[in-house]
């Protein structure tokens, strides 16, 4: 495999950007599993070793569908010096970080994700190692990466312990869960996390993908990887429903939700229909005071990547309006297959203001750096 | 049109490729079994360079559960987000009629008929008893 990344090459693209941008959604990786072990107990490796890390969604080793490409990544993405894509510190630097002109870049490592095993003792296990490995591998060496604190969030009062252990680290710039919980995320097996987020004034990154042991898709288990693509819509309409009806945001008018790599055209019409619904069933959720969009409008935040790409192109402005210019932030899901270019993957023009605010205030305001 | 010689047809084995650049502009050229053909090496969907993609074949169907794989060694995918393009062509499979890579014609040429026409070789040296890869412009 070649890779091409020439300095002079780096340079230009970074002036042809000009505006030096943040990036909702950049994914470190471990070059392998056992790269965590440096930060688990003995017993904890002793038992990766043995029995593994079973996920929520049963007995396989990897992701329940083939990928796009092989790890989910740009082929062009393998450092040079080996490893999965996105291990490399140095590579990150040359291929993506210093090109790109990215100032600000939050972390959302994915493999593995605490909240994905079944066994919660080990879940908390890898949460306390994935924030460590963070901070040591990544964190403090590169001050443009921020981290993100990952509770094992299928068990709320450990999630809490673990929040409450990073808060205030400057290295850490929000709260991750995935978007596949257990349960809807609205339920009140998550308050404690929500709670815990408010009180420490973190936003809570919501991230498409993980192992709630439920299906992909709302109607079972498809059989094709496009649909689990286009089953996040669904996944992230199904939790921020939940969240808003079950009155999250009325109980904690501070918290702060990013729903990361899940798309955003289809928002609107979520609420459109959810105002509609409200209106006549006030008796059966009476603690919810406003109008669902209203609620969703002020608490919500979406990254763009993978943004649709319409044929009519203002149909996405039109979507966008709607939303709010202050709400989108722009990633790039560095290194992975869909991979949003800063330069090439906006598909309308903007003034110059609602690209400020989208590849750079936006994320500052939302994350607070 | 400005002939350019890229290299000697050795160079590029059947199934290999190799980047060249042109004015600034860098091409891949691919041996398809003795067919040379280049293209441009930038995806039109987001800029991936298409170079560092797989080539596959075009798998089609009739009908469900019916599949035909052809022209395999001929279709590039984009190492990004995997559109496909046909090498001869620079036609995307996703978007024909609309998206396509440039494509380039790619001539066998001997080098005793190269020393006599005008072309540019900047760094080929060529000597009249080898066979070149000559791009046109
Ligand atoms: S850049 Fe080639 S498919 Fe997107």
């Amino acid at each position: 495999m070649n890779i091409h990344v020439s300095e002079a090459e780096a340079k230009k693209r970074a002036a042809r950007i000009g505006l030096a941008i943040a990036d909702g959604d950049v994914h470190p990786a471990l070059p392998k599993p056992q790269a965590i072990y440096p930060y688990l107990s003995q017993r904890w490796r002793d038992h990766m070793d043995t029995y593994g890390m079973i996920p929520r969604h049963q007995y396989q080793a990897g992701p329940a569908y083939p990928k796009g490409n092989p790890d989910a990544s740009r082929r062009d993405s393998y450092p040079p010096e080996g490893g999965r894509p996105g291990s490399s510190l140095s590579f990150m630097r040359a291929q993506h970080l210093d090109p790109n002109n990215v100032e600000l870049g939050i972390l959302n490592p994915l493999a593995p994700t605490p909240g994905n095993a079944q066994n919660l003792e080990l879940s908390a296990a890898l949460a306390t190692a994935m924030n460590q490995w963070q901070l040591a591998e990544w964190l403090e060496p590169e001050p443009r990466l921020k981290g993100s604190i990952m509770p094992p969030y299928e068990d709320a009062a450990a999630s809490v312990e673990e929040i409450n252990k990073w808060a205030g680290n400057p290295h850490f710039a929000q709260i991750l869960l995935l978007s596949r919980t257990a349960e809807p995320l609205g339920q009140r097996r998550y308050w404690p996390i929500f709670e815990a987020a408010a009180n420490h004034n973190l936003p809570i990154a919501i991230h498409a993908f993980g192992y709630g042991g439920n299906p992909v898709t709302s109607g079972g288990w498809p059989s094709f990887y496009i649909e689990e693509m286009c089953g996040h819509a669904q996944c992230c309409q199904a939790l921020l429903a939940s969240m808003v009806l079950e009155g999250v945001f009325e109980h904690f008018p501070t918290l702060k939700i990013i729903l990361v790599e899940a798309g955003f055209a289809w928002l609107p019409a979520l609420t459109w229909r959810l105002d509609k619904h409200w209106a006549k069933f006030k008796g059966e959720i009476p603690h919810l005071k406003r109008p669902p969009s209203e609620v969703i409008r002020e608490h919500v935040w979406l990254t763009t990547q993978p943004m649709e790409e319409p044929d009519i192109r203002r149909h996405l402005k039109d979507t966008w309006d709607w939303i709010g210019d202050d709400r989108l932030i722009f990633a790039t899901d560095y290194p992975h297959w869909d991979y949003d270019d800063p330069i090439e993957a906006l598909p309308i023009r903007l003034d110059d203001e609602p690209r400020r605010k989208l590849f750079r205030e936006n994320a500052r305001t939302v994350y607070g750096f | 049109m400005t002939r350019h010689v890229v290299a000697t047809i050795d160079e590029i084995k059947p199934g290999g490729r190799k980047v060249v650049t042109i004015d600034d502009r860098e091409i891949v050229i691919f041996n398809l079994n003795g067919d040379y053909v280049g293209i441009l090496n930038r995806c039109p969907h987001q800029g991936g360079k298409l170079c560092d993609g797989v080539v596959t074949a075009l798998i089609t169907s009739n009908e469900p559960g019916q599949i035909n794989y052809a022209r395999p060694g001929e279709i590039i995918r984009c190492p990004w987000h995997g559109w496909f393009f046909d090498l001869r062509s620079g036609q995307s499979w996703g978007e024909p009629d609309r998206i396509k890579t440039r494509n380039y014609n790619v001539a066998v040429t001997g080098g005793n008929e190269l020393v006599e026409g005008p072309y540019q070789a900047e760094t080929i040296e060529v000597t009249t008893d080898q066979q070149y890869l000559v791009v046109e412009t």
